[in-house]
């Protein structure tokens, strides 16, 4: 990677409101699908990234992996625009600048991001919250006189299939299991139709079986998508196969197959030996 | 798959409230626009059957107060907006259209001048700029809408761009109607400082205290809250007023999703302004007077007030609330004038921990119950 795109081509393809249509937008010419270079954020002095660099490649299915405080969430944050980084860089395929757009037009350019804590909304239904990720136009003007058509039902049905909530789809999401919230959410993020996934601890509370079927699921996923899963659960990490990032106060510590990272002393002084 | 039915509009709006509620409204519409009226004005005064004028009065106010309580719903009960300033879009829309009425005055003022006579008071001689063509109904009711439109898309805009929310958006917006209150309270702004607007004598060219003026007042009034009604009820079930409710519960989820909260928070503020000034333009030819008290702080939490009384999130149930609290001050206001703001508080305390889905919720609690009995 050398000199970042100019800035009028990383904003281009998003508009200021972007309707879902500007998918699929990250150019993927060059295999890669995610770019940080030298991430340094600072919360009060404390580094959480400190000078991280990282590659995914399109169609990746990659497990980061680290010590509480790592800057796993963190990393995350910056790729979502939740937190701007002091320094370094962050592009989505060649052209877009991760760090100069929001939350929103990230999320509308094809990122989809499930967090740590399962975050449903939970006064709506089942069917609404699926509704609502449902990859359609964003704006509030379209909304507002918006109708599902059948292939938009035809859609959240498939979903609610495949996670498994077709029977729920009527309840309310805050009455949902913890696991069933999980689901939830996996699916929100499957009808957004992301190319890029980031799932942060998705088997966090969830049971033995629970945790197989999220395997399985994510496997098949990875297949249409490159995906990013933040794992602490080594037997997930291990079950799902793909390339592990070791990161340690907020840097890469080790990368390569799981069984080559465990095997590396260093991996095992900060995070395997405790 | 079935390609979507392109529904026009007018079909959806029938679509989005439900029968019970169509019935209900329709008995509404005429009890307020037939019945009241028509007993008003065919019934001797001396008839049991006569409604007086100031169950008129009382009523068209009540009327006014419910299109508010309807609007601070949409954006306190569903979009999670607690605004503490409603007052000042109420008093703009009021404002505005009292410039009309205090034009229509003409030479029947004290001073039989064309000014009106705080201005004569003043010793101005001609009419400020903003006073211009506000002779015109057209032009006065385009004020009435565009100018609490305008102070909500730049107020709402900065406020919602910076992010500014809960308590914080709350008392900037206290501060916003007292800083209103205090620049109207002035005589040189033009717009009678403390006195306000008051004597108005006619109204498109009929008399105001005129009984068929009156009732026409009433039956608009009446037909303003159903629309508003019908409209809001739109709003909150379309996919908009899902993705309204999910900001309520979790802003920065709705964000990570796609959506930019910013224009639908602004799209939900300034329609719930618009709604506010339309009924304060209503209020004022029933109460006969504007005067800068209704951009007291304590006016706008009176509005929170209603709401909560009458439940949050339901569209009836700041009807109810409006009324009855409402109700409540006109009997008080008689017969024990100074408890009245204590026992004001000591409602909004008990509802807040007793009745969180106000007076609507306990009524549903209660007939679930009986149901299940
Ligand atoms: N908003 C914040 N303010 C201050 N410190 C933070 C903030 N977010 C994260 N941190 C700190 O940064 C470090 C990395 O956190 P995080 O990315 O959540 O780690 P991980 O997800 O790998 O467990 C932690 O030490 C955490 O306390
Ligand atoms: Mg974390």
């Amino acid at each position: 990677m050398t000199a970042a795109p100019s800035l009028a081509m990383a904003r281009e393809p998003a508009p200021r409101v972007p309707a879902l249509g500007a998918h699929g937008a990250a150019d993927v010419s060059h295999r890669v699908i995610l770019y940080l270079e030298d991430v340094t954020v600072t919360f009060d002095g404390f580094r959480a990234l400190n000078a991280l660099s990282l590659y995914v490649d399109a169609g990746e299915l990659r497990c980061i992996i680290g010590p509480n405080g790592a800057g796993k969430t963190t990393m995350m944050d910056v790729i979502t625009g939740k937190t701007r980084p002091d320094s370094g860089t962050a592009f989505f395929g060649q052209a877009l600048d991760l760090t100069r757009l929001s939350e929103a037009e990230i999320a509308a350019a094809g990122i989809g991001r499930k967090f740590q804590k399962p975050t449903v909304f939970e006064h709506h239904t089942v069917f609404e919250n699926l509704e609502l990720a449902l990859r359609a136009d964003r704006r509030a003007r379209r909304t507002l006189f918006a109708t599902l058509d059948g292939a938009a039902r035809d859609r959240i049905a498939e979903i609610l299939e495949l996670v498994r909530l077709s029977g729920e789809a009527g309840r309310l999401a805050g009455q949902l299991s913890h696991g069933q919230k999980q689901w939830l959410e996996i699916g929100m993020l499957l009808v957004q139709e992301p190319q890029l996934l980031l799932l942060d601890e998705p088997v966090a509370g969830m049971t033995d079986e629970e945790t197989e079927r999220t395997a399985e699921l994510v496997v098949g996923l990875a297949k249409e998508r490159s995906i990013v899963v933040v794992e602490h659960d080594l037997a997930f990490v291990a079950r799902l196969g793909g390339k592990v990032t070791v990161l340690h106060e907020g840097a890469v510590l080790a990368e390569g197959k799981l069984d080559d990272v465990k095997a590396d002393p260093r991996v095992v002084e900060v995070y395997l030996g405790r | 798959m079935t390609p979507a039915p392109r529904q026009p509009i007018v079909l959806r709006l029938l679509a989005a409230t439900p029968r019970a509620g169509w019935l209900a409204l329709g008995a509404f519409a005429l009890t307020a626009l037939v019945v009241v009226p028509g007993l008003y004005l065919f019934t001797p005064p001396g008839s049991p059957l006569h409604v007086p004028d100031h169950v008129l009065t009382v009523g068209g106010k009540i009327m006014c107060y419910a299109i508010v309580a309807v609007a601070m719903d949409l954006i306190w009960g569903y979009a999670g907006i607690l605004s503490l300033g409603q007052g000042l879009f109420f008093a703009l829309g009021g404002y505005a259209f009292g410039m009309y009425l205090m034009r229509g005055i003409g030479r029947d003022g004290v001073y039989q001048s064309d000014l009106p006579d705080f201005m004569v008071f003043l010793d101005w001689k001609a009419l400020p700029w903003f006073w211009r063509g506000t002779d015109h109904l057209a032009w006065a009711l385009a004020l009435v809408i565009g100018v609490p439109a305008l102070v909500a898309v730049l107020f709402g805009a900065f406020a919602f761009r910076s992010r500014i929310k809960g308590v914080y958006f709350s008392i900037i917006t206290q501060a916003l109607t007292y800083a209103a209150m205090l620049l109207f309270f002035r005589n040189e702004t033009g717009f009678g400082g403390n006195n306000g607007f008051t004597d108005f004598k006619r109204i498109a060219g009929f008399s105001i205290v005129a009984p068929g003026t009156r009732a026409t007042l009433f039956a608009l009034t009446a037909a303003a809250l159903a629309g508003t009604l019908v409209l809001v009820r739109f709003v909150v079930t379309s996919k908009y007023g899902r993705v309204l409710a999910a900001i309520r519960d979790s802003e920065e989820r709705v964000r990570f999703l796609g959506y930019d909260p910013l224009w639908y928070k602004l799209l939900a503020w300034t329609l719930a302004a618009v709604l506010c000034a339309i009924a304060g333009a209503l209020y004022v030819p029933h109460v006969g007077i504007i005067n800068p008290s209704e951009m007291s702080p304590a006016s706008s939490i009176e509005i929170a007030i209603w709401v909560a009384v009458g439940g949050r999130g339901t569209l009836l149930g700041p009807v109810l609330g409006a009324a009855l609290v409402n109700l409540a001050k006109s009997w008080f206001t008689v017969a024990f004038p100074q408890l009245w703001v204590f026992f004001l508080g000591a409602i909004f305390v008990l509802v807040t921990l007793y009745l969180p889905d106000g007076v609507l919720g306990l009524g549903r609690r209660v007939l679930r119950r009986g149901v299940s009995a």
